[in-house]
């Protein structure tokens, strides 16, 4: 079990990293520029409407846009610490359950 | 998956907000039930919810060199049933939208549809299916978070291709170009979902049996534990 979830994690981990290296980024679309390397795949589909369509105007923007990179960066770091936390928390707590299960067993053992 | 504020014609912006709507409301109706007769499931929904969350603030590099995010959304699909996942998923887009410009308020529907809908009921589906004919609950898991994040992107591209027909090749040339952004970047990512989410029902199954033992779902394929 404890094998297999290491083998678990390191098939995450290399899915990963690994396209860091083998990556194949796409030739420009005709009409617009080559997207940058890692961009987002949203915003690829952005780029796509603008060949598809190129008189689509968007009707709404964003009644917020984080200021800079870093602050966007900031918010989606905070998103996932607030997820991380609440599993952590979750993971710490049954651990400590568990001990506390198991050791009244042990200490009677040893009296 | 977000399709960007102000990218869908008001007409499909207004129609899948419609179609979404009576789904977060019968998702919220169905957890407050489950949480008023069951509150000891109180700490298993805000793991999987924390999961959703996490999960779909991590953009990950992929092999068509851009990136994407796995949902998290497949996880609670599984323990709590597809409709509970619909406001957990809600709740995540719409912080996104107000806060990050990712995603967006007129497109809020569609987005939800694609995330909060489409993925958790095609993970629940296939996990019965795969627990149906008999696959043990870790292959079952792996392939119920996968595929329903790869059919959340694909739900996506066919909004998109709906919205953005091609001038020559028509929708479904649209479909293809879209599907070949999200649905092939998303392949590794959705794999990873897949595996990390297999991670967190062993972890459950180890420190929650007496809370998953009694969680419908997971009954279907009590016994063949991993």
């Amino acid at each position: 079990m404890k094998a297999r979830t290491a083998l678990i994690w390191a098939a995450i981990i290399l899915l990963t990293v690994l396209p860091l290296w083998f990556a194949v980024v796409p030739p420009a679309e005709p009409g617009s520029e080559a997207p940058a390397a890692f961009s987002g795949a949203d915003s690829r589909a952005q780029q796509a409407i603008g060949a598809i369509a190129p008189n689509y105007k968007p009707w709404f923007a964003p009644l917020f846009e984080p200021p800079s990179g870093e602050i966007a960066s900031l918010l989606f770091a905070l998103q996932a610490a607030l997820g991380a936390g609440v599993i952590g928390f979750w993971l710490g707590m049954s651990v400590a359950r568990e001990r506390a299960q198991q050791a009244p067993v042990q200490e009677s053992h040893a009296d | 998956m977000h399709i960007m504020e102000g990218f869908l014609p008001p007409a499909h912006s207004l129609g899948w907000a419609a179609v979404s709507i009576p789904f977060l409301a019968w998702g919220l109706r169905s957890m407050a039930r489950d949480l008023q007769a069951h509150p000891e499931r109180r700490m298993l929904l805000g793991v999987a919810s924390a999961f959703a969350f996490l999960l779909s603030a991590l953009k990950l590099p992929s092999v068509t060199g851009s990136c994407s995010h796995p949902t998290g959304v497949g996880l609670g699909a599984l323990l709590f049933g597809p409709a509970a996942m619909v406001p957990v998923g809600f709740v995540v887009l719409l912080f996104q939208a107000l806060l990050l410009a990712h995603g967006g308020l007129t497109t809020l529907g569609a987005n939800v549809f694609s995330m909060a809908i489409v993925g958790p009921f095609v993970s629940y589906g296939v996990f019965r299916a795969a627990a149906a004919i008999g696959l043990s609950r870790a292959v079952a898991v792996f392939a119920a978070a996968c595929i329903g994040d790869l059919a959340t992107y694909l739900t996506t591209s066919a909004q998109l291709a709906w919205a953005f027909p091609d001038p020559v090749g028509g929708m479904g040339a649209s479909f293809a170009k879209f599907a070949g952004i999200f649905a092939l970047t998303q392949l590794p990512i959705a794999i990873s979902e897949g595996l990390l989410t297999v991670l967190v029902v062993n972890a459950m199954t180890r420190f929650n049996a007496h809370e998953l033992r009694l969680l419908p779902v997971m009954a279907h394929v009590k016994g063949k534990a991993a």
